[in-house]
This record gives structure tokens, sequence and C-alpha cells, in this order.
């Protein structure tokens, strides 16, 4: 009887005409370098699937789409992308994008890198471009610590936590990114955490609609590194504690949005003002100083 | 005029006699070239580049940006250049310093582009106002890994012109970094420069891929040594990264992969090396002894080579316009036939290391070496030729 019932089943399977099914975002994807480096648990790629939905929901024009990266766990984020991805130095990929936007204005440039990467070694670029108001999308995975390196203390680190270059505890201050890009000058800042992906989804996408420089934050988890060493738990126990201690604040005066080690995770859209951007800034200034000397640039691709 | 070569767009060319810096001399050569676009940190003495710069470029339709530090200024060129523009970025010793992992940068993901560097008197803040040419072996070297660049040393503000364009020129031609070499006396002394028409200015466009998406591979190179390259916007989605990588582009960590690129990246410019150097070369037939200089100094080594064949001996002048890649064959030839090379430059050795390394030994090599802040007195070339000759 059983024996039947195996037989009748498998040859269903043979016959049975199975639509196939596409994962949506993987047309974003260089698939052919799957596997890719992250450790299970680690939230990067739940981040990238945030940024595929919000490619698709935007309707962005993919072919006008650069990504800059710079170096640490988040800076692979550009070598699994199928888009025009650029790895490049340690620190430097605001400068890298800022360049891309300045000699081809119909670029969208999104910068996706970690905070070590982008508030420590990056951090001049990071303020200026703030300041500058260049049109740049800024992602920000903040892990809380350098993972690619073996987890080290990072300006994001929390007061109290354990880490490799700070064994017996992190006593130095953390930086409260939202509060200092914003700070800085950014029109657009929000900040999520792996756990709200829909929310993060929807902040990329009005990111990409905003002209000037914005500044997403989203909260990610380290599991082999920054939880490990300060007995936190797993990936899962992350979405737990970022499911019960966050606050969604939207508007928050971004002064009291800084992070402690398992206190409350505030986050929303804080900020979302108009100022003309960068070369907005230029284009103006030169038609007033120079008239009709003033030449556009056009094409300066050079063939 | 090579095949695939183009004609200056006239909308850059200040055609005419002028007189003008070196450094001045030097902005006009990259708007000649074609050039819309500079990213800068103010540093003397090299600052006056991209203030006229600054000046101009709105006027022919371009963008220069005055970045927050050297290491931003360095590799927001790159992002530039990946957009499509042909640019570069102006700096001294200590910016110079500062540019170095993107000079890397560069090599490895054979972006086309100039650095110029108006050396200054070091180490550290050194001497702001005051020549040297104690950069030449850190433009070579100053990078981590081995790599290759290439580097042009200017005598004077018509050759910071005419050398300025040849830099973007061989920069797209090989997809290099092009180290420009300049020093505070060259970079300050105002002469007589002579802009010609633009279509008088041959101009090396992009090595840009006529291939489809489907076909085409960023690193591949068809044996050439040089690939062809895409922008971003274009549709072809390809990926660069300063790790090492394969023919698509794509990080490969393996031992074949960074043999092959990194032999490639060092082959592409020293199999070149004899279409690359460029000397000037007075009197080495007969030559029993040879100055060897560049930049500032081979003007006065000129006075000390002139009252040595005054007094009726037999010496000869080789200027290094290319100081990189090292012109080995020459030297090695020349060596096999006279007594001696003399090398003063404004450090206190450097460039005469290269040339007693490739002389093997044949003939012998004597430094006139300085500390930078001037230039040599002539008479010490002088002695150095006579000592030489004996």
């Amino acid at each position: 009887m059983s024996d039947n019932c195996n037989d009748d089943f498998s040859t269903d399977l043979v016959n049975l005409e199975v639509p196939s099914i596409v994962n949506p975002v993987e047309q974003f994807l260089r698939s052919e370098r799957v596997p890719h480096i992250w450790c299970p648990g680690c939230g990067i790629g739940t981040t990238v699937n945030s940024f595929a939905r919000a490619l698709i929901d935007s309707k962005i024009d993919l072919g006008a789409l650069a990504l800059v990266s710079g170096i640490g766990c988040t800076g692979r984020v550009a070598g699994y992308v199928k888009l025009d991805s650029f790895h490049t130095t340690h620190g430097r990929a605001i400068p890298f994008a800022t360049g891309l936007k300045l000699a081809n204005p119909k670029l969208n440039v999104v910068v996706y890198s970690g905070d070590g990467d982008l508030s420590a070694i990056g951090g001049n670029h990071l303020i200026h471009a703030a300041r500058r108001n260049i049109d740049l999308n800024v992602i920000c995975v903040n892990n809380l610590i350098y993972a690619m390196t073996g987890g080290q203390t990072a300006p994001t680190t929390p007061n109290q936590s354990t880490t490799s270059t700070n064994p017996y505890g992190v006593f130095e201050a953390s930086f409260n990114l939202p509060h200092l890009v914003e700070a800085a000058g950014a029109v657009y800042v929000a900040r999520w955490t792996t756990f709200h992906v829909r929310q993060l989804s929807k902040a990329i996408s009005e990111a990409f609609n905003k002209k000037g420089f914005s500044f997403i934050e989203v909260i990610s988890p380290c599991p082999t590194l920054y939880q490990r060493r300060n007995k936190m738990g797993d990936a899962l126990d992350a979405m737990k504690y970022y499911k019960e201690k966050s606050k969604i604040r939207h508007g928050a005066p971004t002064s009291e949005v800084g992070m402690t080690m398992t206190g409350e995770i505030i986050v929303g859209k804080f900020v979302d003002i108009e100022r003309p951007d960068y070369q907005t800034m230029m284009k103006a200034q030169y038609h007033e100083s120079l008239g009709e000397r003033f030449v556009e640039q056009t094409e300066m691709v050079c063939s | 005029m090579k095949a695939g070569h183009q004609k200056a767009d006239p909308r850059g060319v200040l055609t005419g006699i002028h007189f003008m810096d070196g450094d001045h001399a030097c902005c006009e050569g990259a708007l000649a070239a074609g050039s819309r676009c500079a990213a800068g940190y103010p540093i003397t003495p090299s600052t006056e580049v991209v203030e006229r710069f600054a000046s101009r470029v709105p006027t022919v339709g371009g963008v220069f940006i005055q970045m927050e530090d050297e290491l931003a200024a360095s590799i927001t060129l790159q992002g530039m250049v990946w957009a499509g523009a042909k640019a570069f970025t102006v700096t001294s010793g200590p910016g110079f310093s500062l540019m170095m992992e993107h000079i890397g940068y560069a090599a490895m993901t054979e972006t086309p582009c100039v650095f110029v560097d108006v050396q200054r008197g070091g180490p550290s803040t050194g001497l702001p106002t005051l020549p040297a040419q104690a950069d030449m072996m850190q433009a070579k070297w100053g990078s981590h890994g081995d790599y290759e660049i290439i580097a042009l040393c200017p005598n004077s503000p018509q050759e910071c012109f005419d050398l300025t364009i040849k830099a973007f020129n061989l920069a797209e031609e090989y997809r290099v970094p092009v180290m420009f070499m300049m020093d505070e006396c060259v970079g300050h002394m105002s002469e007589k420069v002579v802009i010609p028409p633009a279509d008088e200015i041959e101009v090396v466009p992009r090595r840009h891929t006529h291939k489809s998406v489907e076909d085409y591979l960023p690193y591949g190179t068809n044996g050439d040594l040089v690939p062809e390259m895409a922008h971003a916007g274009e549709g072809y989605n390809f990926h660069v990264t300063g790790l090492t990588h394969d023919e698509r582009g794509y990080p490969n960590m393996t031992l074949p992969i960074q043999d092959k690129l990194v032999r490639r990246l060092r082959d592409k410019i020293v199999n070149a090396v004899d279409r690359i150097t460029m000397t000037e070369e007075e009197n080495l037939d007969d030559a029993d002894v040879v100055v060897v200089s560049y930049g500032i100094t081979s003007r006065v080594a000129q006075r000390a080579i002139e009252a040595a064949r005054a007094h009726g001996l037999k010496v000869g002048k080789l200027r290094l316009i290319t100081a990189w890649p090292f012109p080995d064959k020459k030297i090695n030839d020349l060596a096999a036939k006279i007594k001696a090379f003399v090398v003063p430059e404004l450090n206190l050795g450097q460039m005469v290391r290269e040339v007693e390394r490739a002389a093997h030994g044949q003939a012998k090599t004597i430094a006139v070496p300085h500390a930078g802040g001037g230039v040599h007195n002539p008479e010490e070339i002088l002695k150095a030729i006579v000592e030489a000759a004996r």
C-alpha cells in the first residue's frame, strides 16, 4: 500500500508542470558570483534585498545608476550587484562617487558602504559631501564594528561593548551618525534596522527621488563578531532585539537618536528638507558671474 | 598623425604667443588635451595650476572641485574618468604623499589620469616655496605592490604645456596614471609659451570599447595588453575593484590570476619603453662624459656642459624627458662607449641610482647631489665633469 502511494507520488512529480519561479531581485545580482562572502546571520544581504526592492518599486533608470562602495564587509556589495559598480579604496567611496556625479550629472549615484568605512577613515568626506549637498544616496550599513578585519572598535561601537581592540570594554564615545550628517547638511536622513525591510526599501526609494545628499543608516547584525563577543546571541536574537527595542519616531530630533548597547533604537525618517544641491548652486553661480561666457557642461565624455 | 588619434577641441585651446609661468602652462596643456574635469587641494607651489583651471573651465564646459584633502582629490578625479571625462589633479610633496594609495588604485584599475607634482623641498613640510626633485623615486615606488607608471619631467613653461598634453595622451594610450613631475622653478618661472592652433595638437582618445554588452570583458585584452574601457551609465554593468581581478573585473584572489594581472600591468609599460621614452640629446657621438639630467637641473647643467666643451672636454648631454619607465637600454648602450656619467639632481641621489644600475659597471657614475631649496651652481657640475673626464 505504502509502496504504491510512493510510486504514484513520484510519478505525479515528474509529470507536474512547475511554473518557474524567479526571485524578483535576482535580475539585479551577479548570480555567477554567488555564494557571497557574508557570514550566516549577517544583515548586509538583507539590506541588498531591500535595495533591490527599491530598484523595482522606484522604477529608477538602471542604465543611469552607478553604485560605489568602499572597503569592508559592506564594501563588497558593489561586487554583487549587476550595475556599473565600483569597489574603491577604504573610506573613499564618497569622493569617487562625487567625481562620477560631477562628470556626468545624469547618473544616479549610490554610495553603499559600512559604518567604519564611511564614518572613520571616510568621515571627512562624509561631512564635506553633506555640507556641499552633493546629489548622492548614501546607504550606511552599521553593524557597530569592523567586521572584515575581525571585530575591532568602530566609531559607532556602543560604550561598554567588548571588541578585539578594546578587550576590556569600549570607553570612548561613539558617533550618532544621523546627528552628524544632519549637522553637516544632509537633506534626507533616516535610520532603519534589518528587521524593517519594507520601511528600508521605501526609504531607499524616497532617497532616489531626493535631490541632494541623502543618508540612510541601517542597523545590521554581526553575529560572528559583535554579538558573539558581547554574548548577545545569534542573528535571530538580533531580530528580536530590533523588533522589541525599536521605536519608530519620524521627525525625531537627531540629537536624541544616539545608540546604546542594549537600549532603544530610534528609527524613522528624521530629516527631509529642501536645499539646492551642489550642481544647482554651481550652475546658478556661474550664470550669475559669467553670464554668456558660461558654457554648461554637456558632453565631457571623451569618445 | 597615428590612426585613431584626434585633433584638439579648439574650445579649450588658447592659441597664441603667451608669457606665462609653468603652472599656468600646465593648466592650458590640460585644457588643450581635452581635460574638462579636475579635483584639487591647495598646496604651494602647485596651486596656480588649479586656480587657473577653476577660472577657465566654466567657460569651456567643465568642472573643477576643490576637495577636502588630497585623498579625496586623487580619487574624485578617478570617478570623473569612469564617468567618461579626462581628469587630473595637482599637488606638491606632502599632498603627493597622501595621494599614493590612489596612484596604486589607478594603476590596478587601469584608470587613465594625470597626477601633477610640482616638487618642493622635503621631507615633510620641508620647503614649501623652494624647488627640489626629491619625489622621483616616490613617483615610481610610492604606492604599495608591483606596478608601473609613466613620469615626465618638463624643464620650461613651454614644455609644461606640450608635455601635459603628452601626459594625457600617454595616460589614454596605456591606461595608466601618468606622473607629471614639475619642480618649483619650472612651475613658477615665466617664459614665452607658444600655443599652436588646435588642429596642430594631437589628442589620443579614450580606448572606448565598441563591443556589445554581451561581448565586453572589462579587463580582457586580446593580446594587446591594454584593455578597452566602458563608462558608467552606458549599460555595460561592469565592475571595477582594487582587488586582484579576472578579465570580467571580478575579484579573484588565486595565484594564477594575480600573476597574470600584475605581470600585464608591468609588461604593458615596460614592453613599450622605447615608444614611451623621450630624451633630448646633444653631442653623444664623441662623448667621453655624458651629463644625465632632467627638469630645472638640465638647464643649469647646460651651462656646465658648454663651459666644459669650451675647455675642450668631450661632454655630451642626455636629458630625461621621460623618467619612468627608465630608459635602461639607452644608458646601457652609452655606458659601453663612454668613461663616465655625471648626474646632477635636486636630491641626495635618486635617478643616479638608476643610471648606475643601467650602466652595469661599464662606465663610472658620478652623482652631483643637492639637498634642494635652490639649484646647483654650474661650477659644481663642471667640477664633476672635469673629474669624470680624467
